[in-house]
């Protein structure tokens, strides 16, 4: 078996991982990427639309112009890689092992571990559509794949379930290539995807939104045949009677996407609620060493933001190996960051005490939308931030970057709770109080 | 005459009685209407071998469900199946069921069930099944009782009797059965076939099929049942868990399957349309809530998939195994739960009516070898055995399913096996890929690929499972307009 020693492993070569290792290679690390793919750059090379690098670049890119900067960043700065390589176990104290057809079987001992492995799509099964199981269906992000890498059309009339972003954007690259896209069928009663793509992607193609609906019937017993849609009431249970038939050759799912989280798993590390692992601000996860980013973490709206937090993955990492990694596992100071009022899930989990005064990233989402509120963070009943928003909707991360004056959180602070409250009520706390 | 035994039928029935018969000097052939053997109700089966306390003492499939179980250990030594015996529980939730605990056992001990064992030390229960709920009163171990893969079981038995020179036809639909001089003619669409004897396991179908021969003299009635499948490693059960039956069914139980996930089903409905295959909203429902009531824990937001599958149900509410007055067709039909347990001794049985009814001589062949290799899995694999592997074969270090660890090697293998696979569902169904959290989600395209290349198929034709269920309907075409434009158009074939 081949063995091998670096300071920081990533798995992964997508933006998150590309954008690690590149970082971490600039603070003079000794990197190696690992790939699963048969090349560099992950899920965005089938993302051919544009809006990529606004943030970043200050451009408007497409998905493969966007990431091939970082590729050719990273071969500039000649990071090792290997392709079509899968990490198959990570043991608790930082050896990798993966498999790939050249080498066999590799033993990797890091010093640091950078977890970079995406997401992966919520399936038929996990929202437990009832129905035939015919061929016809896909998942929004494979029939992406088929249609933008493979160069096949998977079929000739389509329905979308859910309103997630790589639907929509689907519904449009397929009216594009002349399929019929006959509705996009949302269970809520808003997108779940960014407005910007139901504008761009639905409404200017004409492509009918049909909201607080959900497919009760999938038909076909080979092929799709079409599928029965019914509308639903707030709790999503099935209103009787509101059956409506749509005929269709295909049905593509954009229900949600789910960290990746098998090998964070693996590895022993502690996972949060929304399934990406549990983080410090510095994105070490519970365990020693072992780094966190881009939608392995949380999933993003926007390729520019997985980048930036990459970018800080790369630099901790680097930091943790200059100043601690032969240090053991070390007793950290941690306040824990709850999520509270509307607040789906925060990260981090937990920042560091003695990092309160450096700049701090939370990102979170809401579970409803909501007009005029106030994001607060509270120590017990004290407000230690606050911004005003004039909308949140839970397709759009919020992003809170701040730091604290010593003075403002008290030195035996355990917890700090996050909450999008409306406008109105914080005034009536004011009064209280 | 083609041959002296045909049966129609690549289901579990059809595919064991083709590997007993196997074993003598016959010539034999099965048709199979799908693209794929183990297509029908084996599908879609709980996969569960049960120890033979459960039906009443009137019917058959008692006897052979009881004598079936003994079967299994010799079987899978030989046949290198994945098969457990993990033990089953009847639960009973209230005092007056007791009752129905004690009858089970004692009847059940009499007739040669193993080890059966009323439990109602709490602590005890707990111990054997901590997810079992606490509302548990006492319950029916039957040691004897264990969990196989259904589909796995059917590729090895096909694989076998492929190996002792039993022809496969798939894609080969019966649709007429005439007699001629000394046997029939069985017309399917590609071709027509004659044979001294038939034996039709076709299932579902099988009293179309035996009207076709001229015997009819039973009816089957589909009755459908719904499971759900949850991800590995989110709960973990030791034993298949039974509530108190039903008169229709043995009631929605929860189990563990052989490859580490737990299901809860099936619910039992009759219905009318013998390929309504499809799941509902109501019987989601229905066993999510016969789920909760043994396992309060289960994690329903981890669901993978749903399905369902078909119980070919007689008109004599047991199993039909006889020859009929049309003398060389032989019935093997209303083989339902525990069919799969019974399914050794009913190749058995069809081995004593050949004999004993048909006057054949069976004579065993010379060369008849039992055994049929056990496919090599990853899973399986040391780290050093894997290492060696890949040096050995670069394909087993091509990882294609990343959900349940499966390389090139073992899709290429399910492929070129006897009896292999020439479908997505083929594949997935002989050594798992896709069968995991993201379902086919990220290898399917690249298993298309592979089975592309090694059947020498267009990309484009590649099915799920057969004829009617493509994935794929145009190629992109991209057009580069003039040379110095950077513009392309995108065009779909017409």
């Amino acid at each position: 078996m081949k063995s091998l020693n670096v300071d920081i492993a990533v798995i992964g070569a997508g933006s998150a991982g590309l954008g690690a290792a590149i970082e971490a290679k600039k603070q003079g690390m000794d990197v190696l990427i690992l790939e699963r793919n048969d090349e560099l750059g992950g899920i965005t090379l089938q993302c051919i639309h544009n809006g990529f690098g606004l943030k970043i670049f200050k451009e408007d890119l497409t998905g493969p112009e966007y990431i091939q900067r970082f590729i050719d960043e990273a071969k500039e700065l000649k990071i090792p890689y290997k392709l079509d390589t899968m990490v198959i176990e990570i043991t608790e104290d930082k050896e990798i092992y993966a498999v790939n057809k050249k080498e066999g079987l590799l033993r990797i001992k890091a010093k640091a571990i950078i977890l970079s492995m995406g997401c992966r799509e919520k399936t038929r099964g996990s929202i437990n559509i009832p129905g035939f199981r015919p061929a016809g269906m896909y998942t929004a992000g494979q029939a992406q794949r088929f249609v933008n890498i493979e160069g096949y059309i998977p079929g000739k009339t389509f329905v979308i379930l859910g309103s997630g972003d790589i639907g929509m954007i689907m519904a449009r690259r397929l009216t594009w290539l002349g399929c019929e896209v006959k509705a996009v069928v949302e269970i809520k009663s808003y997108v779940s995807g960014l407005i910007r793509n139901q504008v761009q992607c639905l409404e200017d193609y004409n492509i009918p939104l049909i909201l607080n609906h959900t497919i009760t019937k999938i038909h076909g017993k080979d092929r799709v045949e079409g599928i029965t849609i019914s509308s639903v009431d707030q709790n999503w249970d099935q209103i009787v009677g509101s059956d409506e038939y749509i005929e269709c050759d295909s049905i593509l799912l954009s229900v949600g996407l789910v960290p990746e989280n098998e090998l964070t798993t693996k590895a022993g590390a502690e996972l949060s609620a929304n399934g990406g692992p549990v983080v410090d601000n510095n994105l070490e996860t519970t365990i020693d060493g072992v780094f966190a980013c881009g939608n392995v973490l949380q999933v993003h709206d926007l390729v520019d933001n997985v980048s930036e937090e990459a970018k800080r993955a790369g630099k901790n990492a680097a930091i943790y190996i200059k100043e601690r990694s032969d240090k053991g596992q070390i007793k950290k100071d941690l306040i824990k960051i709850v999520p509270g009022i509307n607040v789906g899930y925060v990260k981090p989990d937990y920042v560091n005490f003695s990092n309160l005064e450096n700049l701090l990233h939370f990102h979170l989402r809401v579970k409803e939308p909501d007009r005029d509120v106030i994001i607060v963070i509270k120590e017990v009943n004290k407000i230690v931030y606050q911004r005003v928003r004039s909308f949140v909707i839970p397709s759009e991360m919020i992003e809170v970057r701040t730091k604290f004056k010593p003075e403002v959180i008290s030195p035996n602070c355990r917890e700090l709770k996050i909450e999008i409250l409306p406008v109105s009520l914080l005034e009536v706390i004011d009064e209280v109080e | 005459m083609d041959y002296d035994v045909i049966i129609i039928g690549g289901g579990i029935t059809g595919c064991c009685i083709a590997r007993t018969l196997s074993r003598y000097d016959l010539k034999i052939c099965l048709l199979e209407k799908e693209a794929d053997i183990a297509s029908g109700t084996t599908k879609a089966n709980s996969g569960i071998i049960h120890a033979g306390y459960a039906a009443d003492r009137k019917y058959l499939k008692r006897k052979f469900c009881i004598h079936g179980n003994k079967l299994f250990d010799l079987a899978h030594k030989e046949l290198n199946f994945p098969f457990k015996r993990t033990g089953t529980l009847v639960v009973a939730l209230e005092e007056r069921q007791i009752k129905d605990l004690v009858y089970k056992r004692n009847y059940g001990t009499e007739d040669g069930v193993p080890g059966l064992e009323i439990i109602i030390d709490k602590n005890r229960i707990k111990r054997m099944e901590p997810q079992l709920t606490d509302k548990v009163i006492a319950v029916l171990h039957a040691p004897s009782g264990g969990i196989v893969s259904p589909y796995e079981l059917t590729f090895a038995l096909a694989e076998n009797a492929h190996m002792n020179g039993v022809e496969f036809f798939r894609e080969h639909e019966v649709i007429g059965i005439n007699k001629i001089v000394a046997g029939f003619e069985i017309e399917t669409k590609p071709k027509k076939f004659t044979s001294r004897i038939v034996i039709n396991a076709s299932g579902l179908f099988a009293a179309e099929v035996s009207r076709m021969a001229g015997a009819d003299t039973f009816e089957i009635y589909p009755r459908r049942g719904e499971y759900i499948l949850f991800d590995k490693d989110i709960i973990h059960l030791n034993k298949v868990l039974f509530p108190m039956p039903t008169r229709l069914s043995k009631g929605i139980l929860a189990s563990p399957t052989i490859h580490g996930h737990v299901f809860i089903g099936p619910n039992a409905d009759n219905i009318l349309d013998i390929e309504d295959i499809s799941t509902t909203t109501r019987g989601l429902k229905e066993i999510i809530s016969g789920g909760v009531m043994l396992v309060p824990n289960l994690p329903l937001n981890t669901a993978i998939r749903n399905f369902a599958g078909l119980r070919a149900v007689s008109n004599t509410m047991d199993f039909i195994i006889e020859a009929t007055e049309m003398v060389g067709f032989v019935n093997v039909a209303g083989i339902l739960s525990p069919g799969l347990t019974s399914t050794f001794a009913i190749a058995e049985e069809v081995v004593r009516i050949l004999i004993e009814d048909l006057g054949e001589e069976l004579k065993e062949k010379e060369k008849y070898n039992p055994y049929r290799p056990k496919p090599e899995h990853l899973s399986d694999f040391t780290k050093m055995k894997l290492n060696q592997k890949i040096k050995e074969n670069q394909a087993w270090g091509r990882i294609i399913c990343r959900c349940e660890t499966i390389p090139e090697a073992e899709i290429v293998d399910a492929i070129h096996r006897p009896v292999g696979a020439t479908t997505v569902d083929g594949v997935k169904f002989r050594c798992r890929a896709g069968m995991g959290r993201c379902q086919g989600g990220f290898c399917m395209p690249r298993v298309m690929e592979i089975l592309s290349r090694e059947l020498d198929i267009p990309y484009k034709e590649v099915t799920k499972r057969g004829k009617g269920s493509h994935y794929l309907v145009n190629k992109v075409l991209c057009i580069k307009l003039t040379e110095d434009s950077k513009e392309s158009e995108e065009v779909a074939e017409k």
